[in-house]
């Protein structure tokens, strides 16, 4: 398995998709929970709730997540991204203690540790792994046991 | 579609109808997309090659992209419905933690990725992790 070690400019992008998305669902959230109830049969309400400045800044945030987001996905796999990226939910919950200054439950350290822990696992692996068509096409280019003799 | 649902009393059925949508359409999105970026290849190195435009050019002009960004502006719909209805507690941590599943399972299965046992238990952590920060 090849060792497709990331430079820091792909560690910085992985960052700013750990930390837009998280962000931006806040701000959907805080947006969605203003607006009144919207039925299905009244779909229009929801594009007039993009409107709102919440919901706005929320949809800012996701496009800057989907630009990084498409980049990280052209360099490594989806298995590899989405765990890494769920760092992002530490980084919100720690500047909710260190800079909002609030509680963090046992309940919620013990997520804290592990998504770290899970992040780890998937860090020090390969950002993208060898597919089987990869295996064949490498076996095609490469010249056979025959052809090395001759 | 038609949900019995009303606003502060959904029921359980609802909110499940209203996650695993979320859930599915995310999944479908997120694996057409990667697919479509794998299929363009390495972003970095085309915009240095042929620059911003070229990247842009490479991304817009793939069939796959736009079946990918459909199902994701499909589940941001659907999440916004849910959040109308139910506890961003409920519908944040159950929606992101299985979605990491639902994405190991059909990396796996559509885009043929090297799912090793390191990542499987990345992705069983993380769920976890997930539903226990935010719940």
């Amino acid at each position: 398995m090849p060792q497709h070690r990331l430079s820091p400019h792909q560690w910085l992008i992985l960052t700013v998709v750990a930390i837009c998305a998280p962000l931006g669902d806040t701000c959907l959230s805080r947006g969605m929970t203003g607006v009144p109830a919207i039925s299905l049969q009244h779909p229009g309400s929801l594009f007039a709730a993009v409107f709102t400045p919440w919901v706005a800044a929320g949809i800012a945030l996701l496009i800057g997540f989907f630009a990084s987001y498409l980049t990280a996905l052209s360099w490594a796999d989806l298995t590899f991204v989405l765990p890494a990226t769920a760092f992002g939910n530490v980084i919100v919950a720690l500047l909710a203690k260190f800079w909002l200054h609030n509680t963090i439950s046992l309940e919620r350290w013990s997520g804290i540790v592990l998504i770290t822990v899970g992040v780890g696992f998937v860090a020090h692996g390969p950002a993208r792994t060898e597919r089987a068509w990869d295996v064949a096409g490498a076996e095609l280019a490469a010249p056979s046991e025959e052809e090395r003799a001759r | 579609m038609m949900l019995p649902i009303q606003h502060g009393e959904t029921g359980m059925w609802a909110a499940t109808g209203m996650i695993s949508a979320v859930v599915l359409l995310s999944t479908a999105g997120e694996v057409l997309t990667a697919a479509a970026m794998q299929r363009i290849g390495d972003l970095d190195k085309i915009r240095a090659h042929s620059g911003m435009k070229g990247a842009i050019k490479a991304v817009v002009t793939c069939p796959l992209f736009f079946a990918g960004v459909a199902f994701l502006a499909l589940a941001f719909f659907s999440l916004l419905f849910a959040l109308n209805h139910l506890d961003l507690s409920l519908v944040a941590p159950a929606a992101a933690s299985l979605t990491l599943v639902t994405n190991a399972v059909a990396g796996k299965i559509f885009l043929k990725e090297n799912v090793d046992r390191r990542r499987w238990a990345a992705a069983v952590f993380v769920c976890v992790g997930v539903y226990l920060l935010a719940h």
